[in-house]
C-alpha cells in the first residue's frame, strides 16, 4: 500500500510564531538563529556507513586469500558481482525516484559477499546475474536497506544454484595442487568417506568456494566485528556451538558413519555463514533472546541437510531457512517491560 | 566492590570538567524578571498581583490553582511592569509577570527564623512546603507538598535522595552537595519526618568523589541515612532507575515510586524544603550550571527565578562565534532554545551553550535492525518499533507495545547508527494516544 502520509520532519521550530530577531546583549547584536531539535542532542559516532564498511574490511583477509589459493582469476569474479551489485541498486533507486543509497556500502557488500560464496571457476557474467538478482530481488523489492527478509547475497546463491547447477558444484584445486578439479572435504567424505586434515582446512589450502576456505582468517576479521559489537556474538556462538553439540551427538553413536565435530566447524562455508552471513544484522532478530533460537534453528538444519540431506553443504539453506522466521521470533521474544507485572 | 546499577542504559562522554570544580557564584540581581504562571507540572498559577504594583523579594504574587500546582513569588523586589505573553523555554509563549527592580532586593517581613522544625508535624511541613512553592528542581518540576502526601493505602517505608545527575555537563547538583551538603541532610531529614520514614538513602554517582565524601561526612552522625555510590551510566538518575539500583525495587508500569513504597527528591529540593521550613524562604532561586564548549568561561551559578538567560550568559562571558545550540539541561533531555531572551524557570537545572563541532549531523538511514535501541532501554522498550507505529500513526500497537512507558531519556536515539529521531517519534505518538485519552474520558484526567 502505497504511503501517502509525510514523514515527519527532524527540525522543526519550537515556537509556532517566529519572533523578530532582537538586538541582544551588552553588544546590541543581532541574535543568531539557533539551531533547534528534539532531545537527545547527543549521539554515537556510529553510522551505517561505518558499519558496512567495517565489514567489508573485516572480510578483506579472506577475500585476499582466495586470490592466493585459486589465483588472482577470482579478482575479477569479485569485481563482477560488485560493480554489478551497485549498478543495479544505482538504476533502481533512479527507478523509484530516490537518492542514491550505494555510499552506505551494503550493495557493495552484498556482492562482495555473493563472489566469495561461488566456486573459484564460476563463469563472472553468471556472477553479475546472481548480484543484479540478490540486489533487485533479495533486497530492493522489499522496500530497501532495512527491510529485507531474507540475505540478499544468500538468495543470490540460491538463485545461481537453481539456474547454474552444474557450474556451481564444480570445484577447482588450489593453486600448487597437482589436479584441475577437485573435491570440497564435505564431498570427499559424504559421496568417498575420504577424510581431510584438520590443519588445512583451518589454514584454507582445500577446495571450496572462494571466500570460505581459510577458517583461520575468517574467524580473525569474525572476531574483529565481535569486539566492534557490528555483530552478535550470540549468533555464531549459538549456530556453532549447536553444530557442534549436535554433530558430535550424532558421531559418538556412529562414528564410521558421521564426521566429527571439528570437521563440521571447519568445513564448508559455516565459518563464513556464521560470521559474516548469519549475523546481517537487517535479516537476523534483534532481541538477545531471539538470537539463541535462530542460531540454534540454524545449526539444527545445518546438521540434517550435511547428514541426512541429498546434498553435502546446507550452510546457506539453512541460513535463509531460519531468515523466515526472523518475524514471527521477534515477536514472540518481547522482553518484558521494567516493571511490567505478569497478568 | 562492585557498584550498584541498574540493567542497559549507555555511556555518554561526561564532559563534567568543564564546571565540575567551579564554585558557587551568586549572579548579581538582574534589572528585570519574568516570571512564568506556568513553571511546574499541574495547573497554572492565577496572578495576584497588576500592573503598576510594588513587590518585595518573596512576595506571593501567583496563586496555586487546584491541589497540584505550585504558588509563584516575587524573586527581586520592584514594581510589576506588565503581565504578558513572553517568549517561554518550554517552546511557547508563556504568561509571565514582568517585575522591574528597585535596586534594593528587599524582602517580606516573615522571611526569618521560624520555630524549631523538629517541633512541627508532618502538616505544618508539608504546608510550608507548599506554601513556598516548592517543585522538584532535578528538571521535572512536579509540586513537592503533592509528593509528601500519598494517600493513606500507600505505605512508604524509605526516602530516597537523588545526588546523580547523570545528565553528561551538568554540575550544579554536584556543587551543591560539595559546598551545601549540611543542607541537603537537614533538607532530608525534614522529608524523613514529612514522609514518617526511618530510612534514607542517598544515591550519587561514582564520578563525583568530592561530594560522595561531603554528604558522607555530613550524614556520619545519622544511622539511618546512607550514602550509596553508584555506577556512572545514563540515566541512572532517572526515578525508576535509581529505586532500582539502591533498593532494589521495580516501579510497576503505570505506576509510581508510592506503588513500591518510595518518595524521591532532587539534592536541590531537599536544600530548598530545609531553608522554606526553617526560615521561611520561599522558593526564588536556583542553582543553574551554565556550560558546554560555546561558553567562553563556564560556571555554576545561584540564578534568582526570571533571570533572563542573557544575563547567566553575559556573567559567564559569553557566548563562542561558532555557538550554534542552546539548551535548557542536559543534551540527552533538555529542551533548545530560539531565543535567549527567555527567562530562568524552577526546572532550568542548566544552560548548555554548543558550537557547530557538537551537534550531530542529521542524515536519516532507514531502521537496520540492529537492535541497539533496544540494548540500551532502561525501560525494556522497543524503541525501533515504537517509533515506527508512532510514524504510521498506529496508536494500538505503539500503546500495546509499552508505549507510554518510555521515559523520554534518549539512550535509543544516542546509540542509534542510522540516526533516526526514535525520542521525537515517540514523544508525538504518546501525545496522541493521550489526548486521545483525554477525549474519551475527560473527568479522570
Amino acid at each position: 500500500m502505497e504511503k501517502t502520509k509525510q514523514p515527519i520532519p527532524n527540525e522543526e521550530p519550537a515556537n509556532t510564531e517566529k519572533p523578530k530577531p532582537k538586538l541582544v546583549g551588552k553588544e546590541k547584536k543581532l541574535e543568531p538563529q539557533y539551531l533547534l531539535s528534539s532531545s537527545p542532542h547527543m549521539a554515537t559516532t556510529d553510522s551505517v556507513p561505518k558499519i558496512m564498511w567495517t565489514v567489508i574490511a573485516a572480510l578483506m583477509p579472506a577475500v585476499v586469500y582466495g586470490m592466493y589459493n585459486f589465483g588472482f582469476n577470482v579478482l575479477l569474479t569479485a569485481l563482477a558481482s560488485v560493480i554489478a551489485a551497485v549498478v543495479t541498486e544505482i538504476v533502481i533507486n533512479k527507478m523509484r525516484g530516490r537518492e542514491s543509497s550505494v555510499a552506505d556500502g551494503s550493495a557493495v557488500l552484498t556482492g562482495l559477499l555473493l563472489a566469495m560464496t561461488l566456486p573459484p571457476a564460476f563463469p563472472k557474467a553468471y556472477a553479475a546475474v546472481g548480484a543484479v538478482f540478490a540486489i533487485a530481488i533479495g533486497k530492493q523489492i522489499f522496500g530497501g536497506l532495512g527491510y529485507n527478509i531474507f540475505n540478499p547475497a544468500l538468495l543470490g546463491r540460491a538463485f545461481l544454484q537453481a539456474s547454474f547447477s552444474v557450474k556451481m558444484t564444480t570445484w577447482t584445486a588450489p593453486v600448487g595442487i597437482d589436479a584441475i578439479t577437485t573435491a570440497t572435504p564435505l564431498g570427499s567424505f559424504k559421496f568417498e568417506k575420504i577424510m581431510t586434515p584438520y590443519f588445512d582446512m583451518f589454514m584454507g589450502k582445500i577446495g571450496g568456494c572462494i571466500g570460505e576456505t581459510s577458517a583461520l582468517l575468517i574467524i580473525i576479521g569474525g572476531v574483529y566485528l565481535l569486539v566492534k559489537k557490528y555483530a552478535d556474538w550470540r549468533i555464531p556462538a549459538s549456530y556453532l556451538g549447536t553444530v557442534f553439540i549436535l554433530g558430535g551427538l550424532l558421531w559418538i553413536i556412529n562414528p564410521e558413519q558421521y564426521p566429527d565435530p571439528v570437521f563440521h566447524l571447519f568445513s564448508g562455508g559455516l565459518m563464513l555463514g556464521a560470521f559474516f552471513m548469519a549475523t546481517d544484522m537487517v535479516t537476523s532478530p534483534v532481541t538477545p533472546k531471539g538470537t539463541w533460537i535462530y542460531g540454534f534453528g540454524m545449526g539444527a538444519v545445518l546438521i540434517i541437510i550435511r547428514l541426512f540431506g541429498g546434498l553435502p553443504e546446507g550452510v546457506m539453506y539453512s541460513i535463509l531457512f531460519m531468515n523466515a522466521f526472523v518475524p514471527l521470533i521477534n515477536r514472540y521474544t518481547r522482553p518484558k517491560i521494567f516493571g511490567e507485572l505478569k497478568k | 566492590m562492585k557498584l550498584k546499577t541498574f540493567k542497559k542504559g549507555v555511556h555518554p562522554e561526561e564532559y563534567k570538567f568543564l564546571s565540575e570544580h567551579k564554585a558557587l557564584e551568586r549572579l548579581p540581581i538582574p534589572e528585570e524578571v519574568f516570571i512564568p504562571v506556568h513553571q511546574h507540572i499541574g495547573a497554572p498559577c492565577r496572578p495576584l498581583v497588576e500592573k503598576g504594583q510594588t513587590v518585595k523579594t518573596g512576595e506571593i504574587i501567583g496563586q496555586s490553582t487546584g491541589f497540584v500546582s505550585s504558588p509563584i513569588h516575587a524573586t527581586i523586589s520592584g514594581t510589576v511592569k506588565t503581565i504578558d505573553n513572553f517568549p517561554h523555554p518550554l517552546g511557547i509563549n508563556g504568561l509571565m509577570i514582568h517585575i522591574t527592580s528597585d535596586g534594593k532586593d528587599e524582602w517580606i517581613k516573615s522571611f526569618d527564623e521560624t520555630s524549631n522544625w523538629e517541633n512541627l508535624s508532618t502538616d505544618e511541613i508539608v504546608e510550608l512546603v507548599q506554601k513556598a512553592g516548592i517543585v522538584g528542581l532535578g528538571g521535572a518540576a512536579f509540586p513537592t507538598h503533592v509528593k509528601l502526601s500519598p494517600s493513606k493505602e500507600k505505605k512508604i517505608d524509605t526516602f530516597v535522595l537523588n545526588g546523580c545527575e547523570c545528565e553528561p555537563y551538568l554540575t550544579a547538583d554536584h556543587r551543591m552537595m560539595v559546598e551545601q551538603s549540611e543542607g541537603v541532610v537537614l533538607g532530608t531529614k525534614i522529608l524523613m519526618k514529612a514522609l514518617n520514614v526511618s530510612r534514607g538513602v542517598i544515591g550519587v554517582e561514582n564520578n563525583k568523589p568530592d561530594a560522595i565524601a561531603a554528604m558522607e561526612k555530613a550524614t556520619s552522625a545519622f544511622n539511618n541515612i546512607e550514602v550509596i555510590p553508584l555506577k556512572v551510566k545514563y540515566p541512572q538518575g532517572a526515578e525508576k532507575m535509581l529505586i532500582k539500583a539502591v533498593i532494589n525495587r521495580n516501579v510497576p508500569t503505570g505506576g509510581l515510586p508510592l506503588d513500591v513504597g518510595v518518595v524521591v527528591n532532587n539534592v536541590g529540593t531537599a536544600i530548598a524544603v530545609a531553608e522554606a521550613v526553617t526560615k521561611n524562604k520561599p522558593l526564588i532561586e536556583r542553582v543553574v550550571s551554565i556550560t558546554g564548549d560555546g561558553i567562553k568561561e563556564p560556571k555554576n551559578v545561584i540564578a534568582r527565578i526570571g533571570t533572563p538567560f542573557q544575563n547567566l550568559i553575559d556573567f559567564c562571558g559569553g557566548l563562542t562565534d561558532n555557538t550554534v545550540k542552546i539548551i535548557m539541561g542536559g543534551p540527552m533531555m533538555g529542551i533548545t532554545q530560539h531565543t535567549l531572551n527567555v527567562p530562568v524557570i524552577k526546572a532550568t537545572s542548566g544552560i548548555l551553550c554548543l558550537t557547530d563541532l557538537s551537534v550531530i549531523k542529521h542524515k536519516e538511514y532507514p531502521c537496520i535492525q540492529c537492535g541497539t535501541c533496544i540494548g540500551a532501554c532502561p525501560m525494556n522498550l522497543l524503541p525501533t518499533r515504537l517509533a515506527r507505529f508512532a510514524q504510521v500513526e498506529n496508536w494500538q500497537m505503539a500503546e500495546d507495545l509499552g508505549i507510554l512507558n518510555c521515559v523520554e531519556c534518549g539512550s535509543c536515539a544516542f546509540v542509534c547508527p542510522s540516526q533516526i529521531p526514535l525520542v521525537q517519534r515517540i514523544r508525538i505518538g504518546k501525545l496522541r494516544i493521550n489526548e486521545m485519552k483525554r477525549k474519551e474520558k475527560p473527568a479522570t484526567v
